[in-house]
């Protein structure tokens, strides 16, 4: 039943940029509009294209920050997370343990 | 006349004409703006719900560029549990459940949940939920919550220490009642602390409380001050999942920052959970399934749509089975559950499911 709300209403995680607009609300208490015009600005991109998956694969690729595919060389994980943590101005807690744990 | 195919709130397909659709409309609204003393859907909202339910496509959706964000509850449990957690069984890992999640479903976040999914079972084994979180944050991308629900019926006896108010109050013993609800959200309250901390210090993205207010007040208060700590403590994102429509008083008495807790409607449980400093709202509103599809989800719109314009916080519906407009039957139709998630989201304004 989650599959039918994700096709319906969901921004598709990371097949676009569902995951990032997540962490706003989750970092910043950011309503819906205001986490997708920050992301949108801090992609260069318009806050529609978040949720189009054309537009989307290539940022993400270009970016580094995951995509969903499994394309070997790719950010993945932590990875990716560092880079969005980075990309986004934002803290995330697995990245901030990871970069504690290598100082 | 022409009819549509719609439901009951328990999933049976039925035939309403166009005038019947409207006065189910109407009746839902207005029984939730008496409930909850809130404004009924305009005439316009009203409009765009019956255009929702008139379209003769199976499956609806919002506008492209409408779409909002997803977090869950129940964890990988809809996959590999049994039918008592809502699961398919199919015997994944919860990291591969979650995977599955990430990589196969499309979704925006996901959450880790132990197979009994409370908080009071979680606490002898947190080292392993530890453990587990650690592993899936590693090759997730997407964020993680922790879940559990405060339960506090698991404190109560034969399952915990204190007396059960469920045995109690027949008996006419209110204030031993009143009195076993006191403590245990004392004990509750530490045991949510203590885990809530264990997953911050494992790099969890947030902890979702499923459910709260499940078993009344004494729940909803014991989540509230668990929040007020974990958010001056930790760096962890709240989530608040709510049970039900209104907070049950089976202690009556209880308050927080001066305001009783028994008989809150969501648009009013907000401001308390604000208050206590969470993040996301995840509001409820029961289904009736001796009403019809359309008077249950205008209903549901018209709480959700008040919650919306009282948080300041982002708000998530809760739309599972038998909630936020979705009927009340193991495999929910999805006709109706698409139904609901455009009028959520094109009507009620919401931030997320």
């Amino acid at each position: 039943m989650p599959i039918a709300h994700m096709m319906a209403a969901g921004m598709g995680g990371i097949r676009a940029a569902g995951d990032l607009v997540a962490r706003m609300q989750m970092s910043r208490k950011m309503r819906i509009r205001e986490a997708k015009a920050y992301v949108a600005e801090k992609l260069k991109v318009s806050p529609a294209d978040l949720s189009n998956e054309h537009v989307m694969r290539e940022v993400r690729e270009d970016l580094d920050i995951g995509i969903i595919t499994s394309v070997p060389g790719s950010a993945k994980g932590i990875e990716a997370k560092a880079r969005i943590a980075q990309l986004l101005d934002i803290e995330i807690n697995s990245v901030k343990r990871l970069m504690e744990k290598i100082k | 006349m022409k009819k549509i195919l719609t439901r009951m709130g328990d999933g049976e397909r039925m035939e309403m004409n166009l005038d019947e659709l409207r006065e189910e409309l109407l009746e839902g609204t207005l029984d939730a703006a008496r409930r909850g003393k809130i404004p009924a859907l305009s005439q316009d909202e009203l409009d765009c719900l019956f255009d929702i339910f008139v379209q003769s496509n199976k499956i609806v959706s919002v506008e492209p560029g409408n779409e909002v964000v997803l977090t869950h509850d129940i964890g990988t449990l809809r996959v590999m549990g049994d039918q008592a957690n809502s699961g398919v069984g199919i015997p994944l890992s919860r990291i591969q459940g979650i995977l599955v999640h990430e990589r196969a479903f499309g979704a925006d976040t996901m959450e880790l949940g132990h197979i009994d999914y409370s908080f009071k079972p979680v606490k002898p084994i947190i080292s392993m939920e530890q453990q587990e979180m650690e592993n899936a944050l590693l090759c997730t991308i997407i964020p993680l919550f922790y879940g559990a629900m405060p339960n506090l019926g698991t404190y109560y006896r034969p399952d915990g220490p204190f007396g059960n108010p469920s045995d109690l109050l027949p008996l006419g013993k209110i204030k031993e009642a009143r009195e076993a609800q006191e403590e245990a959200v004392e004990h509750a309250v530490r045991d949510m602390i203590y885990i809530g901390k264990k997953m911050s210090a494992v790099g969890a993205d947030g902890l979702n409380f499923d459910t709260t207010g499940a078993a009344g007040d004494a729940d909803f208060k014991a989540t509230l001050h668990a929040i007020e700590e974990l958010k001056k403590t930790t760096d962890l994102t709240i989530e608040v999942g709510m049970a039900g429509e209104f907070v049950l008083g089976i202690h009556g008495g209880f308050e927080y920052e001066g305001q009783r807790l028994a008989g809150l409607y969501p648009h009013q449980q907000v401001k308390l959970v604000q208050k206590a400093g969470a993040d996301i709202f995840g509001p409820v509103v029961n289904t009736n399934t001796s009403k019809s599809m359309p008077w249950n989800l205008a209903r549901a719109v018209t709480f959700v749509k008040a919650c919306v314009e009282a948080s300041e916080i982002p708000i998530h519906v809760n739309m599972g089975m038998g909630v936020g407009g979705s009927p009340v039957f193991e495999t929910p139709p999805i006709d109706s559950v698409t139904r609901a998630s455009k009028a959520m989201v094109e009507i009620a304004k919401v931030d997320g499911l």
